[in-house]
């Protein structure tokens, strides 16, 4: 497939101020929250690195635990089934519900089954999927995928969703009021949700010893999904899987306060057994994860609760949008999976970070994604998958960037050139800095000639 | 080799180096003032406290839920005029007006109510209903989410969820509005036990 070039892709929308500086907007104030959240915990550094602890002794040890979560879920009359990939998760899911004769099915929000390419393999078998979260039917309206893994939408306005409303379910498309449009939404698929032959959900985490499933949400839609129709079937990737309640307490004092800065969602769900009269599948997708646990550098994303503290906090995703990834997750945690699934078409992603640090300070799990970043830059490197231009233009850095007095002559010459050259001679096609930003301002000065006039060294001290 | 088999296989041979499972230390905070701590957490998820059990509980509902028609109580303490019996099919619990139950456990923390199919009976009432109350006696609000993990009902129940305010949604511009898809108010009442109105 084609390899996905992040940065032209956000190009587009880089020019498209008001979704821009709306996205921003948004994405920025959620960073804000969490960091007041996390400053009212006192424990809160201790909490990650407990999170980080048990996701790591449960990844040395997460065959066991599979294990265990299967034998508890059947106990309690869960059919339990193992998918090795998408295709295999699509299979089974497909095979249960055409058993039931399932013409619709309702479902909430699951990365997993974007990940799997679900709805539209349905759809193609003449099942009815209605996205039940209000974020991700946005998207399914729209026909887009999300654009952010909490907060499917949030790159559309409200004039966009009220238009996608007036469109698609008759609502004012001049009444931009986000408690308006929530109210369409549930006029719209609360019916829906009442007569559907079966529910569909994910899961935040799988409990080993109980074998319950956990749902973190807001809308009530995951819990009407779930109890709703008597069939109910759950996706849930290998690596949710943890030990004890215990353990989920730690998870979910730092899931919620890390996405949105709230200390808890209204609904947090278990699902222990099917429901009275009702029957229950749990699908547990393998899908490039146990290869991923061997790859000794990348192996930690598997670490990730989904809470997308890395993507709120990230500069390039706040400013180029979600879509702009191409893939199904999407910055700094985006970045370091999506190479796991395809290294030639993810490999441009790794190059869509400032490298900052910021991403691997706020994740709840301790992930240095980061570090892992840089590492997969090295990968593509290895692998020749770096860019002609790019990997000429670095070449020329390294070698100014290593020899101080080529460094000098080159910072003089920019200077001069940002203090003598006319606006279109600095800001053209070639300069990629220029075509959104301004140029720093020409200074009187470097800082090594300040220093060498203000810091002379005699005889090789200072004075 | 079956796909079970392959995919256990697969994952014990990339299996990371044994890593020790750590103690999780008691972070219990100071439990005194509980339930004025469980007020004002609910209150950030837009749920509302009432401290005393109304001395007339019917006058109460005409006054909250004025348009109220359907009312279904699980809680021994009140009388609704619905029988959750008869409900029917589960997915038609969207008839009722006001559900009132009991929850066994407040979370001070967060605010949260929990709730099992032992309180709901019919697990659809908790949220497919116009609005939920809940009697809640102050004696069992523990101060966080550790504590609430104790509580039998998360190994022993079919379904259990904490519940933290009326559903609602920040998926158009970041900012939470209600309603979403679950019950549109949620209204905590300190009720003690065994304490009749």
């Amino acid at each position: 497939m084609k390899i996905v070039d992040q940065a032209a892709n956000a190009l587009s929308f880089v020019e498209d101020k008001v979704h821009e500086s709306h996205f921003d907007r948004i994405i920025w104030m959620l960073r804000t929250r969490r960091d007041q959240a996390a400053r009212e915990v006192p424990e809160w550094e201790e909490l990650r690195e407990l999170a980080s602890q048990i996701k790591e002794h449960t990844l040395s040890r997460l065959g066991d635990y599979l294990e265990e979560f299967e034998a508890s879920a059947t106990k309690r009359g869960v059919h339990v089934h193992w998918a090795r990939d998408a295709h295999e998760h699509n299979e089974i899911l497909y095979s249960i519900l055409a058993d039931h004769q399932v013409k619709n099915l309702i479902k909430s929000k699951s990365m997993l089954t974007e990940e799997c390419d679900t709805r539209p393999y349905l759809q193609r078998r003449s099942i009815t999927v209605t996205e039940t979260d209000l974020g991700e039917r946005i998207q399914q309206l729209a026909d887009e995928p999300p654009a952010h893994i909490v907060g499917p939408a949030w790159q559309k306005t409200n004039e966009d969703i009220a238009e996608l409303f007036a469109k698609n379910y008759g609502a004012d498309p001049n009444n931009t009021d986000a408690a308006y449009l929530a109210g369409q939404m549930r006029r719209n698929t609360r019916p829906l949700m009442e007569h559907g032959d079966a529910g569909m959900t994910g899961a935040n985490f799988a409990v080993a010893e109980s074998g319950a499933i956990v749902t973190v949400t807001n809308e009530g839609n995951a819990d009407i999904s779930a109890n709703a129709p008597k069939l109910r079937i759950c996706s849930v990737g290998i690596e949710k899987v943890i030990p004890k309640n215990e353990h989920l307490a730690v998870f979910i004092r730092l899931l919620t306060r890390s996405a949105t800065g709230e200390r808890i969602t209204q609904y947090t769900s278990h699902f222990l057994a099917p429901r009275k009269g009702g029957e229950m599948h749990v699908i547990l997708v393998d899908n490039g994860r146990s290869e991923r646990l061997g790859m000794d550098n990348f192996w930690h994303s598997l670490k990730c609760i989904r809470c997308a503290a890395c993507m709120n906090t990230c500069p390039v995703y706040r400013r180029s949008g979600g879509l702009s990834y191409g893939s199904t997750y999407m910055g700094p945690i985006g970045i370091i999976m999506m190479p796991t699934f395809d290294v030639r078409r993810y490999s441009e992603l790794p190059f869509s970070s400032t490298l900052n640090g910021s991403c691997t300070n706020v994740c709840p799990v301790k992930i240095n994604i980061h570090d892992q970043i840089y590492a997969w830059r090295e990968v593509m490197e290895e692998k020749n998958q770096i860019k002609f231009v790019k990997k000429e233009a670095m070449i020329v850095a390294d070698k100014i960037l290593s020899n101080p007095h080529l460094y000098r002559i080159a910072a003089t010459a920019g200077e001069t050139a940002l203090s003598a050259l006319p606006r279109f001679a600095l800001y053209n096609t070639l300069n990629a800095w220029g075509r959104h930003r301004e140029l720093p301002h020409p200074v009187k000065q470097t800082f090594h000639e300040w220093y060498k006039e203000n810091r002379p060294v005699q005889d090789g001290k200072e004075k | 080799m079956g796909t079970r088999e392959q995919i256990l296989g697969a994952v014990r041979t990339s299996q990371r180096k044994f890593v020790q499972l750590p103690e999780i230390p008691n972070f219990a905070e100071d439990p005194q003032n509980l339930s004025e701590k469980f007020e004002s957490a609910l209150k950030r998820l837009a749920g509302v406290v009432v401290h005393d059990p109304p001395k007339d509980f019917d006058q109460f509902l005409r006054k909250t839920f004025p348009a109220a028609k359907t009312i279904c109580s699980t809680a021994p303490e009140v009388q609704g005029n619905t029988r959750v019996e008869d409900i029917g099919e589960w997915s038609s619990a969207g008839k009722i007006d006001v559900t009132i139950v009991r929850s066994p456990l407040g979370v001070a923390e967060t605010g949260s109510v929990l709730l099992s199919e032992d309180e709901l009976l019919v697990n659809t009432i908790g949220f497919l209903a116009h609005d939920i109350v809940i009697l809640l006696d102050p004696k069992v609000i523990v101060p966080d989410i550790h504590a609430a993990y104790r509580h039998p009902h998360f190994r022993d129940k079919a379904y259990a969820v904490l519940m933290s305010g009326p559903s609602g949604s920040a998926d158009i511009g970041g900012k939470t509005v209600h309603p979403a898809q679950g019950v549109m108010t949620l209204t905590v009442i300190y009720w003690p036990h065994n304490k009749q109105n």
